[in-house]
């Protein structure tokens, strides 16, 4: 909270003590975990390098060679090439990029949604809560192939739609903790403390309820976000998911799988590039619920 | 006379209680508060004190309308505001402030002191832009602490620290009434003296009318200027607090009067004590007529008729006990 900043000159000048938030806290405990801090890196020069991916693609993610085939990897190709010939290494760098934006982007969409959701159901209480948590339990009930299928069917493949149908499924959970959180949080005598000074009720909701449910949730999210990506590459695995000769990992997977015996490569580096972002993110994640735990932490 | 600030009318506040997992059904009803009538008058402060679970802490839950009252009313100002709506009571709100038992669990932990005091001050329009910092250090060097602690979060604080943050915010709001549920209960006993006399201090210079709940006899006579004590959700003796204290007239309050020690190992020997046998009833089955009959040493088989009311004993005392005069 920046507010209120500005007119700290006009009054007699005290050297205000800045203090240690929670979050501070959590991200000192977080680097004495290396397993997580590592993840952390890992994570952070993945984004870096799909960032940077078209400048640093050897290759057009594009560009056959068909008098080459798939060879093994070697100095020109650095992960070997595919049955069209097209450089592998140039198609991880590009299907990392659909596929950390399909886990981001679906995490984002089930993060805003399920938190709105699950923190009003879980504040408001009684009858809309009842109202609203059964309208999720009709959401999961719904199973997700046929969900994602029907979409497909109508509104034609492409990958926004994938977004719409992956965070369409998540956010329940997401919505489940939330509220969860929210309900035991409200019966907090700081939470009552709102109420008798009378403040609204969206104020409430935005600075006193999600703040302090925000640790599971982010915890939550960093394991959203690798069973998204693995969720994307079992869709594209089907064929449901991103096309050629757009690339992302799971349909290198895919092809890879197909091929496996005669061209281990073309499933290995793949395999390999999912691998890591998966265990970065869920040692992260393990890491951060450590470190968020305000149990462990000094109240 | 002057109008009582707070009036408090057979206020009632019963809790179902439901067993059975599919069809619920109605198992009892706890009546933890059940038909008080208390006033405040302006700049007066009461003591309310009752052993844990006697539904103190529910009475003041159920004035500030944390819990809704199942009966009998509550006036503030003249106005009865059990029965308001709640948008138009939130404009009442902040003259009608509560403090918290545990300051461990009554401040957002995500937010600085400098955010917890600014916020009330904000929403209702008392302060804004540059006043607002002005405001948070006042109120802060006015609970007795230095304003450079303003963007200090509540875990750096001790447990007495903590508690000055809870008064700054609720003495924000400038409030004409403040309830303390047990305000030093949770802290340690040297703290609890430095927040009794800073709530003393405050109320003096604040002109504060004061309803101060505690489990401790002690501690409420040194503050207040009469004293309600209540038994298994009821009043059962009502007075000026130094007539409370001196000469108790109900047997309960005699026990919890004679259960204090006193700093004189002589007199310490010899003093008089009412002993109290078994547990207090529970509020979801009450036993019939008095409430305290079954710990009583007085007790009769006329007790068990009638639930007795609180009756004049005295200048302003009253006791709710059916055998005053042989006792």
């Amino acid at each position: 909270m920046s507010e209120a900043r500005g007119p700290e000159s006009s009054v007699e000048p005290i050297a205000v003590e800045r203090g240690a938030s929670l979050w501070r806290d959590a991200l000192v405990r977080l680097r004495k975990n290396h397993l997580a801090a590592a993840g952390l890196v890992a994570l952070f020069a993945l984004l870096v390098v799909s960032l940077l991916t078209p400048w640093i693609a050897p290759y057009g993610y594009e560009d056959q060679d068909l008098a080459l085939g798939a060879v093994p990897p070697s100095g020109a190709h650095w992960f070997g090439t595919d049955l069209l010939g097209r450089d592998l290494f140039t198609r991880v760098l590009y299907g990392g990029r659909i596929s950390l934006l399909v886990g981001f982007a679906a995490t984002g969409v089930s993060l805003c949604v399920g938190v709105l959701y699950g923190a009003c159901a879980g504040y408001l209480g009684g009858r809309t809560d009842a109202l609203m948590m059964r309208f999720v339990d009709i959401l999961y009930s719904l199973p997700f192939v046929i969900f994602v299928i029907i979409l497909t069917v109508y509104f034609g493949r492409n990958i926004v739609l994938l977004f719409m149908a992956i965070g369409a499924v998540e956010w329940l959970t997401m919505a489940r903790i939330v509220r969860g959180q929210v309900m035991s949080l409200r019966q907090k005598e700081f939470i009552e403390a709102t109420t008798v000074m009378g403040l609204p009720r969206h104020r409430v909701l935005l600075w006193h309820l999600i703040p302090n449910t925000l640790g599971p949730i982010i915890v939550y999210a960093t394991l959203t976000v690798p069973r998204v990506m693995l969720m994307e590459a079992f869709l594209s695995y089907l064929g449901l998911g991103v096309q050629a000769p757009m690339s992302s990992w799971g349909l290198l997977i895919n092809e890879g799988v197909q091929t496996m015996e005669n061209r281990p490569w073309m499933l290995i580096f793949p395999s390999l590039a999912l691998s890591i972002t998966l265990f970065s993110l869920n040692f992260l994640g393990d890491g951060l619920r450590d470190a968020l735990d305000v149990r462990a932490s000094k109240d | 006379m002057t109008r009582p600030l707070l009036e408090l009318r057979a206020l009632r506040v019963h809790f179902p209680v439901y067993s059975g997992l599919i069809r619920r059904r109605l198992a009892g009803t706890v009546r933890a508060v059940d038909g008080v009538s208390l006033d405040v008058a302006p700049g007066e402060t009461v003591g309310l004190v009752g052993e844990s679970g006697c539904g103190k802490s529910t009475l003041a839950r159920a004035v500030v309308r944390l819990v809704p009252c199942t009966g009998g009313t509550v006036s503030f100002e003249g106005r009865e505001i059990s029965a308001m709506r709640e948008p138009a009571f939130r404009a009442l709100r902040p003259r009608l402030q509560l403090i918290f038992q545990d300051p461990y669990a009554s401040l957002n932990p995500r937010m600085t002191v400098f955010d917890a005091l600014a916020e009330p001050l904000r929403v209702h329009g008392l302060a804004d832009g540059r006043d607002v910092r002005r405001r948070v250090s006042d109120l802060m060097e006015l609970v007795g602490l230095a304003p450079r602690f303003m963007r200090k979060y509540p875990h750096e604080f001790s447990g007495g620290q903590r508690q000055r943050i809870a008064i700054a915010r609720a003495l924000a709001l400038e409030p004409r009434l403040v309830i303390a549920d047990e305000p030093v209960s949770a802290l340690d006993v040297s703290v609890q003296a430095q927040i009794l006399n800073l709530i003393a201090r405050l109320r003096e210079q604040m002109g504060l009318t004061l309803l101060f709940i505690a489990h401790d006899l002690s501690v409420v006579h040194y503050l207040s200027h009469r004293i309600a004590v209540m038994y298994l959700g009821r009043l059962v003796e009502l007075g000026p607090a130094s007539e409370v204290f001196y000469r108790p007239r109900h047997p309960y309050t005699r026990a919890l009067i004679s259960a204090i020690p006193v700093p004189d190992p002589v007199k310490e020997k010899t003093r008089q004590r009412v002993a109290l046998h078994d547990e207090p009833a529970s509020a979801l089955n009450p036993p019939s007529g008095c409430a305290f009959r079954p710990r009583c040493p007085w007790a009769e088989p006329r007790c068990a008729e009638i639930v007795p009311p609180l009756e004049s004993c005295g200048e302003g005392h009253q006791a709710a006990c059916i055998r005053l005069e042989d006792i």
